[in-house]
């Protein structure tokens, strides 16, 4: 049987990672390629790095730290932000990452999502979609609006309808962000995860709102989510991979458990 | 330790390049584990290697059609016929069979079998539906024991990413099985060549394992 999937999301800037204060000693803070190293040894079952850094200038930063996290670690890796050619996803892609995750350029063109699709293979795809909570309209019938610049600019496009155009143009995967659950620590949106997973055939990740072991749970359980994206609550130590892992494990949610 | 002797460590591993797919992660891999190998589609560098990989990623179809353009296929068949030991994944695990349900294309025949789509949709259990591709992490039922598996034990997982799976005609090639939906062979295997569905490149600790053994397998294996 298949496992549901915990996976660790790292934000990069400049080739830093922006979280993990108070993380563990022997671990260089800051530095990417060590705290993949080190969630890949307490079992995440892929990671996720959103690089942020504000000038493309900087993209060979980037290149270069998925070059070194590549030879690090054997469990799939998936890297977002900035991605806005083919070109760009091939240079992440050869690099070394499994997958590539777009954003606001599928928005702007969602041909690159066939594009890609085309060149690379669905698996490697990723949809990242950015989503709020809007009131049902005719152009919102889901009533889940896909938002750009961390939520500021609303793109009039429905939620629902824009993942499942997405999985028609090629996209292997969707990576479902709540902006309105995003860093609250108070529980994914398990409504909008729902909607979104039980109306397209691709696995859905859900992302936003971890805050406990409960949240997760419920994330996987009943929003039927097939992987669960987690920051703040390993990045700052509430709780291990394991711990979570074996939680979910005797609630009978099926994950992955040695490694 | 049937089969595995520290005589086989070499050099000369040849991970077949005919475009499919992310070669460099096997040779990342392999690296780590401290073995060398090179990446290539020359005949010569094949024939003369002392094991070869065929991975890939991608549809049958084109991968066939690029491995026949490249003369690939020959070699690969010639390699199997003389005893070399061969390590197929995912795509290359499904290609080596006589054919495929992906575009129809007639495959490799190095196994006699064929490659089928998941059904859809995959029977709904407890009401959860079952995704197509196979996208994640599954565990390996071990029909029997393989010299290059040696060391794997059953609650190990390893990560799939696939909507066909192979299906060797002789129960005798059967080595491994996985559960989705279906009970489907991921690990398939005859005399000296091993293939499973999974990416063991991308598994972990236990998929490792498997490549450092294949690393050091003889090719020799009663089934």
């Amino acid at each position: 049987m298949l496992s549901k999937r915990i996976i660790p999301c790292l934000d990069v800037r400049d080739g830093k990672t922006t979280k993990g204060i108070k993380f563990k000693e022997n671990v260089d803070i800051g530095v990417p390629v060590e705290m993949a190293r080190f969630y890949y040894e307490e079992g995440a079952d892929e990671i996720v790095f959103y690089d942020i850094t504000a000038s493309s200038e900087q993209r060979e930063i980037m290149i270069d730290v998925v070059r070194r996290v590549a030879e690090e670690i054997f469990i799939p890796f998936c890297v977002g932000g900035g991605i806005r050619t083919v070109e760009d996803m091939r240079a992440v892609l050869l690099a070394g990452a499994e997958k590539v995750s777009v954003n606001t350029a599928a928005v702007n063109d969602p041909e690159i999502i066939s594009e890609g699709a085309k060149v690379f293979g669905s698996q490697c795809i990723v949809l990242g979609m950015d989503v709020k909570k809007v009131a049902y309209t005719e152009r919102t019938p889901s009533g889940y609006e896909i938002v750009t610049h961390g939520g500021r600019t609303y793109t009039g496009i429905d939620a629902l309808a824009w993942a499942q155009r997405a999985e028609d143009l090629g996209a292997g995967e969707i990576c479902l962000n709540s902006i309105d659950a995003d860093g609250a620590q108070q529980g994914y949106e398990t409504a909008l995860t729902s909607l979104i997973s039980e109306n397209v055939n691709i696995p859905v990740i859900a992302s936003g709102g971890a805050g406990n072991i409960n949240h997760i749970y419920d994330v996987l359980k009943y929003a039927k989510a097939d992987a669960a994206l987690i920051a703040s609550i390993i990045h700052y130590e509430t709780y291990t991979i394991r711990q979570i892992k074996d939680e979910l494990n005797s609630r009978g949610i099926k994950v992955r458990n040695t490694w | 330790m049937s089969g595995i002797s520290e005589i086989y460590i070499d050099k000369l591993i040849a991970i077949i390049d005919y475009k499919a797919g992310n070669l460099k992660s096997v040779e990342r891999a392999l690296k780590k584990l401290g073995f060398s190998c090179c990446i290539t589609h020359n005949n010569e560098e094949i024939l003369n290697s002392q094991r070869i990989i065929f991975p890939g990623v991608g549809a049958a179809g084109q991968a066939i059609a690029d491995l026949r353009h490249l003369g690939l296929d020959k070699a690969l068949k010639q390699g199997f016929e003389n005893g070399k030991p061969i390590l197929g994944i995912c795509l290359g695990a499904q290609i080596i069979l006589d054919k495929s349900e992906e575009n129809s294309a007639r495959c490799l025949g190095l196994i006699s079998g064929e490659v089928k789509l998941f059904p859809s949709p995959l029977f709904p259990e407890e009401n959860e539906r079952f995704k197509i591709p196979h996208m994640g992490w599954n565990s390996v039922h071990l029909v029997k024991g393989h010299p290059v598996l040696e060391g794997i034990k059953p609650a190990d997982e390893f990560y799939f990413v696939h909507s066909y799976y192979p299906v060797p005609a002789s129960d005798k090639c059967l080595i491994g099985t996985t559960g989705y939906g279906i009970e489907f062979p991921s690990i398939i295997g005859c005399k000296n060549l091993i293939a499973m569905q999974f990416h063991p490149e991308k598994s972990g600790i236990p998929g490792l394992k498997i490549l450092k053994n294949f690393c050091m397998w003889n090719g020799h294996y009663v089934e």
